[in-house]
């Protein structure tokens, strides 16, 4: 009897054993594919925060996870540059008349879709009046394209897009992705021209893309890439440094000093977003401009960089950020600078001497802004201003707070769609349907329309940069910065190239 | 017993019918429109009609509920909003992975605490004992999410035992799947180990005291002859019930897990569902582990009726 | 009892002292808890910081006893929601029985088999985040667990010779179920509220890590572990210290539990 207890145990002892050296036998023959960079020289993975959208189709996408990495599958008539510039991408050549009426392309020679068929003047027609719904059966894709009043093959090789309005703008929105009129199921089978090609995905899993060899420009140095789904933000560093991912964008400053000291390299630029307390003007206490001043001269954005981000991060003054060049006036930055003294005038001036309180809803699942959010709590207390966060999880705050405009107060980044002043300043119009703070501002709306109307670029200019101006002194909102984007990227690779929009450039990156 | 199974399996119905109203009303209640979340804050007001109706969502709440269920029972559970694909097609893709996760973990445990708890029932108050006994109560302390973050640096980054977020899945390689989830899987197992030799040794340390052991004793029988014959048989018929429990536990226990190693299973889609509003997916996963819960726990019950004849009369 | 309920008494000097520490916290902590500064940032155990500071230059310790606070709080609400309907649920379903107990019990199994992390979501989608919705999130999702219990006692009790002379003297139902049963069961409940409490912190801290728990500058355990957990190689006495405080706090409270059984 003593016997077969004791083989009972033995059993369950040498079981539990069995699984646990066949742990470590395995992850010898485990480590290889992504450990040892010799056994497969041209493939990497990066780990991505979410999973793609169900379609690949790049007209449908709308997240901006998504289309930063259709970026890579995609082009457009042109396509931006790491500057910032429209070079042309499936056309080889531009004209543009009758000042901004009529934009005219030249197809590329040779060039291909993914599937080996020939790039035709048909496919650009059809691509493009797609989005812009010349038909008027489906739904209008791309607003600015709701200006096209037609589009035009000149000859196999040439194609003309005449407008309704003339628009000295309208080149980089062209960016939109030409593809097959003969792809029946462009959500699921993505045919593009760009220098990689969709392979396979896997939900919540992974998406494999692999080098198209046809590519009409510079092919891209590395070949095979993995995008690896890491839902969990706090298991990003442990990733990285297992190995198991070579590469992930926009992490946290906390998590580039997790890494310090291994085997990766933190590559710093710019999110090129407007990080700020947005504020409701339409709120009660908001309503009053010298309150809103007062938030302004109490938060202190050089304070938010030094507890949260380690000092990184440029600091605005207004709802431009400096990788527009020419729109961007860095001195708005120092209009407010901290003064608790001042802030309390302005306050007991607006009747608001004893304080009053707030919330800040903040969407839970970014966590700078969550950061920021608590730093702002603190620093309005000095004033006797009691704010309370609000975390709602992002489906809410896109229902409620953005297209409901029900909130007080929030902290987001607001970012750009395109490279045209328009994109950040358009929504602050009285009368604009993204207008979600309520800012209604006369001399904002004729500068404005100002701008719009103006066909000389310096004018055109200095509209924008008026427009900038009146959001700083009117105190829209308390603008805080532009956040850093640190990427972390293993040193055995090289080449990560920042771009002035959401975008992600895979064909840059190569193996050292 | 027919009519109990009978009664039982209309109570199970009644009960899956209750759990897929209640996901209904939530999400008829919560905010958060599946077409803005889809959309998201750039969306055209003409879009999100579009997408409304074809989502379905233009529809009322009864037409939307009872479609639903019409459907359930053919065994189609719609389209996912935001995968495109069918719901079915999505859960048999990841279920298996949940499953064999919970699986192994069911066996780490078992093959530990059961051998662990004959053991210290069989030296009570001696060092191991109390040793395992303290053990025990921390490692229950501990909260799951932060004995997978340890298990993932001490085994992973410091040992480098395996690879953190290498996950591959079974099709690929069923070797180095199975030693992938073996960390996990212990993640899982560990609180509920501890808990399963709490109570299994005190189960055995009650039986053990009770007359008929002292009758075999008397008769002569060894120590371990009657551990084994005796005790460990009505020792157990309690644990039965707690280790079905226990299994349904784990099962919940694994969203966490999931997520912590990057393991895309049911929990994984359930948590990215919730939060992109993909009703059809949420709905399903939750009548399809509300489903599982309820069958283990019959299991169980039916178990306990066979093994001991007390209950069994009394029904 | 020869034998000193160890137990007892250990589970009792730590519950005895993480009280102290939560209740001096609601009066007393030797920094402000929220209050940031940037020189301070990570910095380690030292003799003004004993349990160093956070990423926002915050005293750990500070916002540990603010933290203990948080969590005792949430858990004695959930707790307290759990047992109350749970008491009510399972009394009458179990004294009674028949075709309101099959009902109710069916409902419960529903509510038993529901995540409580979707009902939390629910909740904190309704009503926004904070520790008042984690409350009712986690006591409704605790009823059914209370309510098993108590039904399975009242229906051994309500055959028990105590119960039926009770009937005889002509006691109504409720003076009986709430007068002569409720007290019997006491010790069986006191356990399982132990145990429940132990349940609701780390429940607490398992939603906090999903995004869904008490929401900052707010501190609860759960709230400072899963945000300790991003600095595990940098300052790892950030995790150490409210793990370590958390566990305690548990490990009394179940500790007692056992000893209570045995007594």
């Amino acid at each position: 009897m003593k016997r077969r207890m004791k083989a009972i145990l033995a059993m369950s002892v040498l079981l539990t054993l069995t699984i646990a050296l066949s742990a470590c036998s395995g992850d010898k023959a485990g480590e290889t594919p992504s450990g040892d960079p010799s056994a497969d020289e041209s493939s990497i993975t990066i780990g991505i925060p979410q999973d793609l959208e169900e379609s690949l189709d790049p007209h449908m996408a709308v997240a901006a996870g998504t289309k930063e990495i259709l970026f890579n599958i995609y082009e457009g008539l042109v396509k931006p540059d790491k500057d910032g510039n429209m070079v042309p991408a499936v056309a080889s050549s531009y004209t543009v008349e009758e000042g901004g009426k009529t934009y005219t392309f030249t197809l590329r020679d040779g060039i291909l879709f993914h599937d080996g068929t020939q790039v035709t003047v048909e496919d650009i027609k059809y691509s493009i009046e797609r989005c812009a719904d010349t038909s008027g059966e489906g739904t209008l894709l791309v607003p600015a394209f709701s200006n096209i009043e037609s589009v035009e093959i000149v000859d196999e090789k040439t194609v003309s897009i005449h407008l309704k309005e003339a628009s000295t703008d309208f080149l980089s929105e062209l960016t939109v992705a030409i593809i097959p009129k003969h792809n029946e199921d462009p959500a699921g089978n993505a045919i593009g021209t760009g220098p990689y090609r969709y392979v396979s995905r896997s939900i919540q899993e992974n998406i494999v893309l692999t080098r198209f060899d046809d590519y009409w420009g510079t092919p891209a140095n590395i070949k095979d890439i993995t995008l690896r789904i890491i839902a969990d933000g706090d298991m990003i560093v442990t990733n990285l440094k297992s190995g198991s991912v070579d590469m992930f964008c926009r992490i946290s400053t906390d998590q580039a000093n997790e890494l310090a000291g291994t085997d990766f390299e933190i590559y710093e630029g710019t999110m090129n977003l407007v990080q700020a307390m947005y504020l409701n003007n339409s709120f009660e206490p908001f309503q009053d401009i010298r309150v809103r001043q007062a938030l302004c001269y109490a938060v202190s954005p050089q304070e938010i960089l030094d507890l949260g981000f380690d000092g990184k991060g440029t600091i605005i003054g207004s709802s431009m950020f400096p990788a527009f060049g020419k729109y961007y006036l860095p001195e708005l930055s120092d209009l407010y600078g901290k003064d608790i003294e001042k802030a309390k005038e302005l306050l007991s001036e607006a009747g608001y001497g004893d304080g009053f309180s707030f919330t800040i809803t903040v969407p839970s699942n970014y966590q700078q802004h969550i950061d920021t959010a608590q730093i702002i709590v603190e620093q309005l207390k000095e004033i006797n201003v009691d704010a309370t966060i609000n975390l709602v999880e992002w489906g809410t705050w896109v229902e409620e707070a953005y297209t409901g405009r029900n909130f007080e107060a929030t902290v987001v980044g607001v970012d750009a769609s395109t490279l045209t002043a328009g994109a950040l300043l358009e929504r602050f119009r009285s009368d604009s349907s993204k207008n979600f703070i309520n800012f209604s501002n006369e001399a904002y709306d004729a500068a404005y329309a100002g701008a719009q109307a103006s066909t000389d670029d310096k004018e055109q200019t200095a509209y924008y940069q008026e427009c900038e101006r009146i959001l700083a002194e009117q105190a829209a909102n308390v603008y805080i910065q532009d956040m850093a984007c640190l990427v972390a990227l293993n040193k055995k690779y090289g080449g990560y190239e920042f771009y002035p929009l959401y975008v992600q450039d895979f064909a840059s990156l190569y193996i050292r | 017993m027919k009519k109990y199974v009978f009664t039982k399996l209309a109570g199970m119905f009644f009960t899956i019918i209750c759990v897929a109203f209640l996901v209904f009303l939530a999400f008829a209640v919560i905010p958060g429109d599946p077409a803005l979340a889809k959309l998201g804050a750039q969306a055209t007001p003409e879009r999100l009609a579009a997408m409304r109706a074809q989502m379905g969502l233009d529809r009322p709440f009864w037409e939307r509920f009872f479609s639903w269920l019409l459907g359930a029972v053919r065994g189609d559970f719609g389209t996912s909003y935001s995968y495109g694909t069918g719901v079915s097609a999505i859960i048999a893709e990841k279920l298996p992975v949940t499953l064999l996760l919970t699986g192994m973990s069911f066996i780490i445990m078992t093959a530990c605490s059961i051998p662990i708890s004959i053991y210290t029932a069989k030296h009570e108050g001696g060092l191991a004992d109390r040793i395992i006994l303290i053990v025990n109560q921390v490692i229950m302390a501990v909260p799951p999410f932060f004995a997978g973050i340890l298990i993932t640096y001490l085994f992973g980054l410091i040992l480098h035992w395996f690879q953190p977020g290498s996950y591959v899945s079974f099709a690929q390689s069923p070797v180095r799947c199975l030693v992938y989830l073996f960390f996990p899987a212990v993640a899982i197992a560990l609180p509920k180990m501890a808990m399963t030799v709490k109570l299994l040794r005190s189960s055995l340390l009650d039986e053990a005291k009770k007359d008929y052991v002292r009758t075999a004793y008397s008769k002569g029988n060894r120590t371990n002859g009657v551990l084994y014959h005796h005790v460990l048989k009505n020792a157990i018929i309690p644990v039965i019930t707690f280790l079905g429990m226990t299994l349904t536990d784990m099962i919940a226990g694994s969203v966490i897990m999931e997520q912590v190693f990057s393991v895309p299973g049911i929990g994984r889609i359930l948590v990215s569902s919730i939060s992109s509003r993909d009703y059809p997916v949420v709905e399903a996963v939750i009548v399809l582990l509300t489903f599982i819960v309820i069958s283990v726990n019959l299991l169980c019950d039916l178990i306990c009726r066979i093994t001991d004849p007390r209950i069994r009369r009394e029904a | 009892m020869k034998k000193r309920n160890y137990n007892l008494l250990l589970g009792g000097i730590i519950t005895g002292i993480m009280m102290v520490l939560t209740l001096t916290g609601f009066f007393y902590t030797p920094f402000d808890p929220e209050k940031m500064d940037a020189a301070n940032k990570l910095s380690g155990i030292s003799l003004t910081h004993i349990m160093g500071c956070d990423n926002f230059g915050r005293d750990i310790f500070s916002r540990v006893l603010k933290g203990c606070g948080t969590t005792f709080t949430v858990a004695c609400g959930t707790v307290l929601i759990g047992t109350v309907f749970g008491t009510l649920i399972g009394a009458f379903t179990g004294y009674f029985g028949g075709l309101v107990d099959e009902v109710l019990m069916r409902i419960m199994d529903a509510l038993f088999a529901f995540p409580s992390l979707l009902l939390a979501l629910v909740f904190v989608s309704l009503f926004g985040s904070g520790k008042y919705h984690v409350i009712i999130a986690l006591g409704i999702a605790f009823v059914p667990s209370f309510s098993r219990i108590v039904r399975g006692e009242y229906m051994r009790c309500r055959e028990l010779d105590y119960v039926k002379s009770a009937r005889l003297s002509g006691a109504s139902h409720l003076r009986i179920m709430f007068v002569h049963i409720l007290p019997n069961i006491f010790t069986v409940l006191l356990s399982s509220v132990m145990i429940g409490f132990n349940n609701a912190v780390l429940a607490e801290a398992g939603l906090t890590y999903l995004g869904i728990g008490v929401r900052p500058p707010d501190a609860s355990l759960g709230e400072m572990l899963s945000s300790a957990q991003t600095y595990l190689f940098s300052a790892p006495w950030y995790a150490l210290c409210t793990g370590g405080t958390m566990i305690l706090m548990i490990l009394g409270f179940s500790l007692m539990s056992e000893g209570l059984k045995k007594s």
